[in-house]
């Protein structure tokens, strides 16, 4: 029974990893641009949550959805202002940016609401599910990430499959320059992708918060890390990929830290993230694309 | 225009810096007709809860002795730095003291920041006493003082109130191996529990770069069937802790040391998760002493919220100097040098009722600097600290 629960554990973990990862990936595999700042937009719509709920008392739902509507602008100006002037230098300006953006967030965020940890009762309303006499309980967070993980994973797959906005996310993501010339209206393909994994930031938050309540302006920069890990792991810029990373992610964490190691998790995590890129320098699932002359 | 606003810019920081020497050197010629204590702790960052709190509890104590007329008739003048509970910071902010023309010190606030501030005071024989700062290397200086226990006074008389008490027979313990304070504290209990037949099932430990999530270590303590978990953590983690438990259906009674003092105080957690933790602590808000009422009273009034133990401590520690200074009978144009020397002498001998100590049981310090009293224990009841 307990390796049943700690793979329940992992696999929930790895669900939140997992929907932090599609932010990653998704700008990367469109924007070619790393977006450290990600973590940051987690912590910012887990703020929004938190002020909406808890400090102004309207009801669960309507908090989700503003700190949805808060991420997404939030992803499109952070694009605007700070990336969309640099596209076309080196990627190494962009890198730095991203950097900058995310301590600014991270400081301006300790203006607003102080340094003192919050923390909020969950907002998930599902009851845990007892099995075998308590032996096994899988927490309602735990079943509500996994279900959302999953619902994510299928829309994003059908609306970038599927739609024409998709398309031309596909389009850009293969050949910017192409993508131009056949009408592609890039910079708001570009936008739009930010808006998407910033409102994937925003529910990730919620999800992190309601299963790990404590809220602080660094809250995001640690699962971000992870996320980003997990999203190599996965093969970067493909979406299955970071889904997949994600939760191998987590399950190795905390298979790590029942059977090896509770200290040892997070060595043991990029260690095996080191292995899988000699073996397979793409990621599992990352595509090979040989560099156009 | 990007050109302009780049010049701005730095016309803008010429001025910041310009202004801030200037502030600084006003400041240093300040008049030798009063006492200048200076106190540091983390007012932002993770940790920014303490050092508040110090900052706080120092500030009631320098009013109300500067109201009674001050300390051998000299006012005493308080400068409170931000250290951001870091060591390197701390130095810093011990080095704008000195340009204040600090003469005694009151802190810092957290084990890591007092360390390294206790290797710049040792230098400067400057006489320092920490409120908070509890772990053993606080006070390896002959000028250096607690006012809290020591992190091994605290594991083993937490290990002594679970055996005398008869709280469990099989406890777990969760700490952060990381950090000396939690795993000084670990060590100690995990010595005396032995020692007092306390069985020690599971221990998990954690690192700060990995403490979010604590299934494997809370499901171990489940699985191992331990009835009490001691908990030797900070609150954030803590809160942490008490959901997950909460989630797994896992309701042992969960007992910590001061670090999960505040844990009632972080904004919208649900005080339902900590009904029952107990935790040494030498403060309870809710004490019927009267100085602790009264400190209580004017705390909440000045602040709008309820003191912890940090604040105890500092306002103690500033009685503590106070009580040192007046049998010495420091004077204001004293060297800081000087002062250190009196006070250390008079720290030997000298005993201080405060509203850390059990009543009737006044604080000493042995040679070490490491103060001797008897530790209170607290229980959460319907989302406030109870004394037991």
């Amino acid at each position: 029974m307990g390796f049943l629960s700690y793979l329940i554990s992992g696999i929930s973990l790895g669900s939140i990893y997992a929907i932090i990862a599609l932010g990653y990936t998704m700008v990367y595999g469109i924007a070619k641009m790393l977006n450290f700042a990600h973590g940051d937009v987690i912590m910012i719509g887990s703020y929004v949550v938190f002020t909406s709920t808890m400090m102004m008392g309207l009801p669960v739902p309507v908090g989700i959805l503003a700190s949805i509507v808060v991420c997404t602008v939030l992803g499109v100006l952070i694009e605007g202002i700070a990336y969309r002037p640099l596209r076309g230098t080196s990627s190494l300006a962009v890198l730095i940016t991203a950097i900058g953006v995310s301590y600014f967030l991270q400081n301006a965020v300790q203006l607003v609401y102080g340094a003192n940890a919050k923390s909020f009762k969950s907002v998930v309303p599902v009851k845990a599910l007892s099995l075998a006499d308590g032996a096994l309980v899988i927490s309602g967070e735990t079943i509500v990430t996994i279900v959302s993980c999953i619902v994510i994973m299928i829309v994003l797959n059908t609306f970038v499959n599927k739609t024409k906005a998709g398309h031309a996310m596909l389009a850009v993501s293969e050949d910017r320059l192409a993508a131009q010339l056949m009408g592609i209206n890039v910079n708001k393909t570009i936008s739009l992708t930010f808006a998407i994994g910033s409102g994937l930031a925003a529910v990730a938050g919620m999800l992190l918060c309601s299963a790990y309540p404590n809220l602080t302006p660094t809250t995001g920069a640690m699962p971000g890390i992870k996320a980003f890990t997990a999203a190599v792991f996965g093969g970067i810029g493909s979406i299955p990929g970071a889904m997949l990373g994600g939760i191998l992610l987590g399950i190795i964490e905390i298979m790590g830290k029942a059977y090896i190691s509770t200290q040892l998790a997070d060595a043991i995590v990029f260690a095996v993230l080191i292995i899988v890129l000699l073996v397979k320098p793409t990621g599992i699932l990352g595509k090979k694309i040989s560099e156009k002359v | 225009m990007k050109k302009f606003l780049s010049m701005s810019l730095i016309v803008a920081m010429t001025v910041a810096t310009l202004t801030g020497c200037g502030g600084g050197s006003t400041e240093e010629k300040g008049g030798a007709d009063t006492l200048k204590i200076g106190s540091m702790g983390p007012i932002t960052g993770g940790a920014a809860y303490y050092g508040t709190e110090v900052k706080q509890g120092a500030q009631i104590a320098i009013d109300e002795i500067n109201e009674a007329g001050g300390i051998n008739g000299i006012k005493v003048e308080f400068n409170f730095q931000d250290d951001e509970a870091d060591a390197e910071k701390a130095v810093n902010a011990y080095n704008t003291l000195k340009d204040w023309g600090v003469q005694m010190i009151v802190g810092a606030t957290t084990s890591d920041a007092t360390i390294s501030l206790a290797a710049e005071t040792a230098n400067d024989n400057v006489f320092q006493i920490t409120p908070s700062g509890s772990s053993v290397d606080c006070v390896t200086n002959p000028n250096a003082f607690q006012v809290c226990f020591s992190d091994p006074n605290q594991g083993i008389a937490s290990a002594q109130y679970i055996a005398e008490n008869k709280l469990a027979s099989k406890v777990a313990v969760i700490y952060d191996s990381s950090s000396s304070y939690s795993s000084g504290i670990y060590e100690n209990f995990a010595k005396k529990a032995k020692a007092e037949g306390i069985d020690i099932v599971a221990t998990g430990s954690f690192t700060a770069d990995n403490n979010t999530d604590f299934s494997v270590q809370l499901q171990d303590a489940k699985n191992n069937g331990a009835e009490l978990v001691f908990l030797p953590v900070y609150y954030q983690q803590a809160c942490i802790i008490l959901k997950q438990a909460a989630d797994m259906q896992y309701a042992p009674t969960f007992f910590g040391c001061d670090g999960l003092d505040g844990i009632l105080g972080v904004d919208g957690f649900d005080t339902a998760l900590a009904e029952g933790v107990m935790l040494l602590t030498p403060f309870a808000a809710d004490d019927m002493a009267q100085a602790t009422q009264d400190f209580v009273a004017k705390y909440e009034e000045a602040y709008k919220a309820t003191p912890s133990q940090f604040a105890a401590d500092a306002y103690d520690a500033v009685y503590v100097v106070k009580a040192a200074a007046e049998k010495a009978g420091i004077t204001a144009d004293m060297s800081a040098s000087d002062i250190c020397d009196a006070l250390v002498e008079q720290m030997k001998t000298i005993e201080v009722e405060g509203i850390t100590s059990v009543e009737g049981v006044p604080m000493k310090w042995d040679e070490n600097g490491m103060v001797d009293k008897a530790p209170k224990a607290v229980i959460i009841t319907d989302g406030a600290y109870k004394a037991m």
